[in-house]
């Protein structure tokens, strides 16, 4: 059982959810890893007990690079988490990995979710924010939250130029 | 015996298109602060829906309720209305439910677990557990699946929904100011529904200057939250022959019919397409209709943004159109095919969609229950007149159809006809 509070709120992970044990135990090692189906080969997220292609249900622990592009996004103004609302606008991150994009068909991808954060894991300030949009390239980051759990999260990819992203016209 | 070979790729065998009806519709008041227990506030509703029908206690005998662990169950309202029941089921769910259950209805009638289902949902929406998901609900421990989502932020119905509705306007060019309209139309419909919780006209200006909650959602693009619960009686078209209205027939119904990836469906796109794109190909072959066939819509409107999409998707203009859709006129009362003419969720109250089928069995009926003077034969004299406060009875109105929503990858939907 993993237990801790961040922004607010209780996190839970209990015995039982092998499946997320595992995922968050190599997220506190700032290690982002995916099942990869025994039988398929395909990768996969969220964390699953069987394969969403092929059924199988082994499958091995692979690391996966945190990089990829902005595939859609909320820009949150209004939080329901009291404790989100010091750091509105916040964004929430659609983002579509590098690896096995348009795999196995042309429409699907593995599409991770986080926030947009500094690169220490803090929530993005403003001036960030207003940055990103869909087609940014962001590279994955982790947000410590207490000993044995981190959340992986989305900072702006500085290494990569890239055009000007689409971003909600005011 | 084998299947006619047109009916293989239908759920629904020809031989139950219009045997079965709604003959019974009822509801409670919707307001901010109901001071009832979702117990009474179902079992008003319940007993509106009997009166409405004209059936008595004895003559019910299934009941079918959706809730999200915020209401009464089936067996305390079956009591307090003197119901025995031979079938009952209460499921967990929102706003693909009321279809789906309509379903399950005439398949346990089919089945001959009984002879007459009533639904309800009971919600104490802005009083107790709020469907905007504060409160109670962003309390409860962060656990499972949602490590992937409320652990960011991100757990409302609009935040969820965002990247779906910002993936349509990247794609297609739909802009704010077309779903606007969906709000427009709502809410003049709304003006002339003596029920509806907001009955102020608002402009595509209005809206787009309200406030933001979560891109692209303003305020005004989010439905308002309220207390009310809502009951339907579904029987067979043969035992509604006797009753006193005219007959509102199910054409073909559609049950939570789902996207790949149900349990996170934006790992497979496009994403800017919803359900509906799937439901489609259900409900128009069992339906034995089109949608150039349908006089007015029901699509689920706990945003604005949902009814286009879910209009676009079961075909009622080109993909990507749905922005020019909304916005053309065609939606609205004295249009091509008005959506939502109670005012839906954005205006008369939250519902969890049932309340939109029970405004098109009313419209069916012919009977909108606006402010139209009451001829001597006890029935409304429409005027047609759309003017705020006036008529919202759609003219001649024979083939209805209306589309529930869960998520983007999630949906139900039904086709309903007069006589």
């Amino acid at each position: 059982m993993i237990s801790a509070q961040y922004l607010g709120m209780p996190l839970e992970i209990n015995d039982l959810d092998h499946e997320n044990l595992n995922y968050f135990a190599y997220c506190a090692k700032h290690e982002f890893r995916l099942q990869r189906c025994a039988s398929c080969k395909l990768l996969r997220y969220p964390p699953t007990t069987a394969c969403p292609w092929c059924s199988e249900l082994v499958s091995e622990w692979v690391p996966v690079e945190g990089r990829g592009s902005v595939h859609s996004y909320t820009e949150v103004h209004h939080a329901i988490q009291p404790a989100f609302k010091p750091y509105t606008p916040y964004l929430v991150l659609l983002v579509e990995l590098d690896t096995q994009s348009g795999v196995p068909t042309k429409e699907e991808g593995l599409r991770v979710i986080g926030n947009l954060v500094r690169p220490d894991g803090v929530l993005a300030p403003k001036a960030e924010v207003e940055q990103v949009g869909i087609g940014s390239r962001v590279r994955m980051v982790f947000t410590d939250i207490a000993p044995g759990l981190a959340l992986p999260q989305w900072t702006i990819d500085e290494t990569e130029a890239g055009g000007a992203p689409w971003r909600y016209r005011e | 015996m084998p299947l006619p070979r047109e009916d293989v790729e239908a759920t629904t065998p020809k031989f139950l298109r219009d045997k079965y009806a709604i003959v019974g519709v009822g509801e409670t008041s919707y307001t901010r602060g109901s001071d009832k227990s979702t117990r009474a506030l179902a079992s008003i509703a319940v007993r509106n829906a009997m009166e409405d029908a004209g059936l008595k206690s004895s003559e019910i005998d299934g009941m079918l309720s959706y809730q999200f662990n915020d209401s009464v169950f089936s067996p305390f309202v079956a009591g307090d209305l003197g119901i025995r029941l031979n079938f009952y089921m209460d499921v967990f769910g929102g706003g693909s439910s009321t279809e789906a259950l309509i379903g399950i209805a005439i398949g346990v009638i089919e089945a001959g677990l009984c002879k007459t289902v009533v639904i309800f949902r009971s919600m104490n929406g802005f009083s107790q557990v709020r469907i905007g998901g504060t409160g109670v609900r962003s309390a409860i421990p962060v656990s499972g699946d949602m490590m992937h989502s409320r652990a960011y932020g991100w757990q409302s119905a609009g935040q969820m929904f965002a990247p779906t509705f910002m993936r349509h306007m990247h794609d297609f060019g739909t802009t704010a100011e077309q779903v606007a309209h969906v709000r427009v139309a709502h809410s003049h419909h709304a003006s002339n529904n003596p029920k509806a919780y907001y009955k102020k006209r608002v402009t595509a200006e209005d809206v787009v200057n309200s406030r933001m909650i979560c891109k692209p959602l303003h305020l005004l693009d989010c439905c308002v939250e309220t207390d009310n619960a809502n009951a339907i009686i579904v029987t067979t078209a043969e035992r509604a022959k006797d009753l006193k209205h005219p007959l509102v027939r199910i054409r073909g119904v559609v049950g939570r019919c789902c996207k790949p990836r149900a349990d996170m469906h934006y790992q497979a796109g496009p994403i800017s397409t919803v359900a509906g794109h799937y439901a489609r190909d259900i409900l128009w072959p069992n339906s034995g209709v089109s949608p150039d066939d349908v006089d007015l819509t029901g699509s689920y409107d706990a945003f604005t943004f949902t009814t286009m999409l879910q209009l676009e998707d079961y075909g009622f203009c080109k993909k990507g159109e749905g922005g020019h859709y909304v916005s053309d006129g065609t939606i609205m009362l004295g249009g091509k095919r008005p959506n939502n003419t109670s005012g839906g969720h954005l205006c008369e109250g939250y519902t969890h969609g049932i309340a939109m089928v029970i405004e098109n069995v009313r419209q069916l009926r012919h009977d909108a229950d606006d402010s139209c003077p009451i001829g001597p034969d006890g029935r409304r004299q429409h005027t047609y007149d759309y003017r705020e406060g006036g008529c919202r009875q759609v003219k001649n109105a024979e083939v209805s159809a209306n589309f529930g929503w869960a998520m983007p990858g999630t949906g139900s939907a039904m086709v309903m006809r007069r006589g």
